[in-house]
């Protein structure tokens, strides 16, 4: 499977990556090995009755209980703000 | 040329939980920015959500009474996308293996049933508030939403009119309150739809280009939204034009829908399994006990009003259609002789305040009981249907008990055949005219003294007995 400069691009811009047109390059041609490598193992196998993987471990059902918890002081959840004014995070203007 | 709407929904609901989907903050609507948070629900690294099992509860409560498929196992994905609104960026969501699907909800719309197909109802959370300051360039953020769970349902594309989006919208509605799976407050955002439309030439077989129209609020905007786009495909269509794939607003201010302006890439939110959290089970002993957690729904309820209560299917409909409304005025028919005068109290005087006020049904500041109490006291005779109407409006505002009401305010109706008459003969010495044009044969002069007599008493003199004095009165003379 071919991978293209636009597939890396594309992914860049998905993940808010800035890559160098250096960068870009030598990404496509990882990424082709990634993909290929992996792809030609799973061809060497028979996975006809393999259920997908929908979890590493095998556990289900991990619930809590509906019970309120203290929530925790403004001033400490702002801490991590880069910017902060009336109690609020402030971010770059974004109108969707 | 003859076209179709076909039209289908996604609607959000919040639920009902005290807590959020994988944390212990509180869901209250409201509140200080920021302080229904921590370290889960604002997204800090590190932290290991666990999913709120009433939120399992709420989502197959309502799989169930929407006739839906629970899938025995079901798992949770990550929705990937950049927006402030979401400080993870992405959204804890279910993608390929949602808890509930194939369901379906019956409506009728002019005498017709209809099955409307329910595709799937999956679990995910909300995200946070953005308020955009208008002349700067910052947006503020605050969490207090994000977490808050929602159970979001698709349906299939079957309808084919805004009388047919408002009958689903609001029998689904009804369902999720009776269920008390979210509290469907729409002023607050507890319940939201999304409108797809697409048009086709009548008899073509291909659906149109499809436009969603995002975050409608009110029943109101969802028909308006959906008459308006429908007319607006039908007129690009009409001048030849082409419908294009988009994603819409809906401003219900000038009635009419505008382009997002999606950038020119569509999304791609990358899904895939969320690590964090485990799959979800539902075996049959939890499905049967969520099963036999569900009350009496609308439909039933609606024939066993008409039957125990005897009121009309028309006021039966209407006050099923609403959970609250309908608890209210079971429990005020309960304690009262006259379910039909209860019933005509609540499509009228109640539905009237309560559209005037801007109120819920839940909200309603009356107790069925006062209600109950009111109509009695008209039945007995205490006081007349008109005053009634005062002692409700005063009922509405100070939440008082009306017989209370009626003795403080001396509302009483006047039965003393007495004090009546000597109104009656006070208003006869001052109303020669009237008496003459009534001796002379001019009936209608008759209506004018009871008037006036009515208006001396202020309304409380039983009006049977002014009638009946005054004519004895007036034959003296």
């Amino acid at each position: 499977m071919a991978i293209t400069k636009e597939d890396i691009e594309r992914l860049a811009d998905l993940a808010r990556l800035n890559l160098t047109p250096e960068e870009i390059e030598k990404l496509t041609g990882d990424m082709e090995t990634i993909i290929n490598y992996s792809m030609n193992k799973l061809n060497e196998l028979n996975t006809d009755d393999v259920q997908p993987m929908e979890h590493v471990l095998p556990v289900r059902n991990v619930f809590r209980e509906d019970i309120c918890e203290q929530s925790f002081d403004r001033e400490d959840i702002l801490k991590n703000a880069p910017e902060k004014a009336e109690g609020c995070f402030l971010v770059p203007k974004v109108v969707e | 040329m003859e076209y179709e709407v076909v039209i289908g929904l996604e609607i959000h609901a919040e639920l009902a939980t005290k807590s959020k989907i994988y944390c212990g903050c509180t869901t209250e609507f409201g509140g200080e920015p920021n302080t229904h948070c921590c370290p889960i629900c604002t997204g800090m690294p590190g932290v290991l959500p666990v999913l709120n099992k009433t939120v399992v509860e709420y989502a197959v409560r309502a799989g169930l009474a929407t006739n839906c498929t629970i899938s025995s196992f079901s798992k949770q994905d990550r929705k990937n996308y950049f927006y402030p609104d979401l400080p993870k960026a992405y959204q804890t969501s279910q993608y390929d293996l949602p808890l509930c699907k194939n369901g379906y909800l019956e409506i009728e719309v002019d005498g017709e049933v209809k099955k409307i197909g329910i595709t799937r109802i999956h679990i995910e959370e909300d995200a946070g508030k953005l308020i955009h300051d208008e002349s700067g360039r910052v947006s503020y953020v605050d969490y207090n939403r994000c977490g808050v769970p929602l159970i979001e349902i698709v349906t299939e594309p079957d309808m084919r009119s805004s009388s047919e989006v408002k009958a689903f919208f609001e029998k689904l509605k009804s369902i999720l309150e009776y269920t008390s799976v979210s509290d469907c407050k729409m002023q607050e955002g507890s319940l939201r739809a999304d409108v797809n439309l697409s048009v086709r030439p009548k008899g073509q077989k291909e659906l149109g280009t499809r436009t969603e129209i995002k975050n409608l609020n009110s029943v109101r905007a969802i028909v308006r939204a959906v008459d308006g786009e429908a007319r607006r495909q039908i007129s690009v269509l009409e001048r030849n034009g082409v419908i294009v794939q988009e994603t819409r607003r809906w401003d219900d201010e000038k009635g009419e829908s505008y382009s997002m302006r999606d950038k020119e890439e569509a999304h791609d939110y990358r899904y895939f399994p969320e690590p964090d959290l485990t799959p979800i089970v539902v075996d049959e002993a939890w499905l049967d006990k969520i099963r036999s957690s569900i009350p009496e729904l609308p439909d039933d309820r609606r024939k066993r009003f008409m039957a125990e209560y005897g009121i009309p299917a028309y006021d039966a409909a209407l006050i099923t259609g609403s959970k609250p409304l309908a608890d209210f005025f079971e429990a005020a028919a309960k304690v009262s002789r006259n379910a039909k005068s209860i019933s005509n109290w609540i499509m009228g005087d109640v539905m009237k305040k309560l559209n005037d006020t801007g109120l819920e049904p839940s909200d309603m500041p009356i107790k069925p009981e006062s209600l109950s109490k009111l109509v009695s006291l008209i039945d007995e005779n205490v006081i007349s249907g008109k005053i009634a109407k005062q002692v409700f409006d005063i009922m509405w505002d100070t939440r008082k008990d009306p017989a209370d009401i009626v003795e403080k305010k001396g509302l009483k109706v006047v039965t003393d055949t007495d004090a009546i008459r000597s109104v009656i003969i006070q208003v006869i010495s001052a109303n020669p005219k009237s008496v003459e044009d009534y001796k002379s044969g001019k009936t209608k002069a008759m209506g004018f003294l009871v008037g006036q007599i009515m208006h001396e008493t202020k309304g409380k003199a039983d009006p049977q007995a002014v009638n009946r004095l005054l004519k004895e009165e007036l034959d003296k003379l």
